[in-house]
């Protein structure tokens, strides 16, 4: 398997289905770890980091699970390959620009994926559908404990598992829940999530993580603090806390809008889908905006003949490397908004019924 | 795009608000945003621990001196990247990262979790057991007894799985 498999679909973590999936789009889990016997990656010489990229591919491709993995060498990938992996949630913006020898191994799910040589020597991320942290942690777990019996990441009585970064240092858990908040954002209620979740301390992000916009109403939630905590209660505190009460928040204003707004709410929705429906050439930050509304739409049954997989999947399809992928080849940004003004269209078009 | 209130830095904190049934949008910097009482999303930067814990330390000149001996790297290095160089670090730097860390980490200064080796599975019917009987716990304290009675057959199901 390689890359170019993966371009006419998503990865199955972004089908629909799964729990809470009006509000909840994916659940994932990423553990930092780093090899005892090197150096951090700030500190080893190119020589080191590659002898890191053997040990660990070595360790990944040698395990049961690591069978069902392909692996892409990133250093040796050409741009638009990057951006197609930042675009896919495969890898992070830091690895697609970062330098020197780095990959990410990834299983033909998508559902997990092993980075090597970002910020950390390993970063091991595990995605599922909908709200499902349990089954994301249980298979993290399997693979953690696969590679802990080949190799030893640095350990310190104290401190945990030990990060090149102190803010990861400990179970290096990181925790993230993707949440479709449009509702929250429209009504400005959006600020209260924040202030909540500052004083709670978790981040909230954008699309892409760290250091990206919320565009298209999607946001990002994830834990800030990663030691002094158990791999259970960080987990706990979304299941139970967290992740709950913003989704019930987020579908009780949809409610209100619902009830009190509905013409505003419909203009909002149809005008989306007119515009996608008609556009010639469009950006991809304007596609983003009206797939936000359009998907609103459809969870809130406004729409009903366009289902929310072809939504879902249009949100990744419908970016620029995905675009160029599809077509072969580079193109500059006035095609790609033709290209995808076109694309989207067509998916529309195949998702409406047929007239008789 | 400038802050529309001072005019002078730029806007980070874009606001909708939806006033008398009219949307409002607002494109605030930082400052301005949290005079106005908007509470803005700050991420803990490192930077600013990093920064906040060396005012606050007498002995910096004592502090610069100190290098890892199996990587090189020294605090103020450190300070300028973020990153350390090598697990040696956590103690060589010892004192002055145990602050940092502190801050950081939200008062924390010991690992709770797992160690190596050692195996930590979520039972997802466990996990709804003690769910549900949270509800049910909250259910009868707001003497809500409809629901409790059917969170307690809930239970009931789950136990005979």
């Amino acid at each position: 398997m390689t890359l170019d498999d993966l371009v006419h679909s998503s990865g199955e973590w972004l089908a629909t289905g799964g729990p809470l999936n009006d509000v909840v789009i994916s659940s994932r889990i990423r553990l930092a770890r780093n090899l005892t016997a090197f150096h951090f990656l700030s500190k080893a010489d190119p020589a080191e980091r590659g002898d890191i990229e053997r040990t660990l591919f070595e360790a990944i491709s040698t395990s049961e699970f690591g069978r069902s993995t392909f692996y892409v060498d990133i250093d040796k990938s050409d741009a638009l390959d990057r951006q197609f992996l930042v675009e896919r949630h495969l890898i992070s913006r830091q690895h697609a620009e970062g330098e020197g020898s780095r990959g990410v191994a990834v299983s033909a799910t998508e559902t997990l994926a092993l980075m090597i040589n970002e910020e950390d020597h390993l970063r091991i991320q595990v995605l599922r559908r909908g709200m499902n942290l349990d089954e994301a942690w249980n298979e993290m777990s399997q693979v953690e404990t696969a590679l802990e019996s080949v190799v030893d990441f640095a350990y310190h009585r104290r401190y945990g598992y030990l990060t090149a970064c102190p803010t990861n240092v400990g179970t290096g858990l990181r925790v993230s829940v993707m949440l479709h908040l449009p509702a929250l954002k429209v009504t400005g209620e959006i600020e209260k999530v924040f202030r909540a979740a500052k004083e709670m301390r978790l981040a909230i992000r954008g699309l892409y993580g760290e250091g990206t916009d919320a565009v298209g109403d999607f946001f990002q939630v994830s834990n800030q603090v990663t030691l002094g905590q158990t791999e259970e209660d960080i987990l706990s505190g979304f299941k139970d806390n967290v992740i709950p009460s913003v989704v019930k928040y987020e579908q009780e204003t949809r409610r209100a809008l619902r009830q009190d707004k509905l013409v505003a709410l419909d203009d909002k929705v149809w005008r989306a889908l007119g515009l996608l429906e008609n556009a010639r050439a469009i950006s991809s930050e304007e596609a983003l905006f009206l797939l936000s509304h359009l998907r609103m739409g459809v969870v809130l049954g406004r729409i009903k003949h366009i289902d929310l997989e072809a939504i879902n999947e249009l949100f990744m399809a419908a970016q620029s490397a995905h675009l160029q992928k599809r077509h072969g080849g580079k193109l500059d940004g006035e095609h790609r908004s033709i290209v995808r003004a076109d694309f989207i269209r067509d998916r529309l078009g195949r998702a409406r019924p047929s007239p008789n | 795009m400038l802050c529309q209130h001072c005019k002078k830095r730029t806007a980070t904190v874009h606001l909708t608000d939806l006033v008398k049934g009219q949307k409002r949008e607002r494109h605030l910097c930082e400052e301005c945003a949290s005079q106005e009482g908007v509470a803005v999303q700050q991420h803990v930067s490192l930077n600013d621990v990093l920064n906040s814990f060396l005012m606050s330390q007498s002995n910096v000149q004592e502090l610069a001196k100190i290098k890892c001996p199996q990587c090189g790297m020294s605090f103020v290095e450190f300070r300028s990247q973020g990153l350390l160089g090598c697990p040696n670090d956590y103690d060589v730097f010892d004192r002055a990262l145990e602050s940092v860390i502190e801050r950081a980490q939200d008062g924390h200064t010991h690992h709770t979790g797992k160690a190596p080796g050692e195996v930590v599975r979520i039972d997802p019917v466990h996990q709804e057991r003690l769910r549900l009987q949270r509800e049910l716990r909250e259910a009868v304290e707001k003497e809500d007894y409809e629901l409790a009675a059917q969170l307690r057959d809930q239970l009931g199901e789950l136990k005979s799985q």
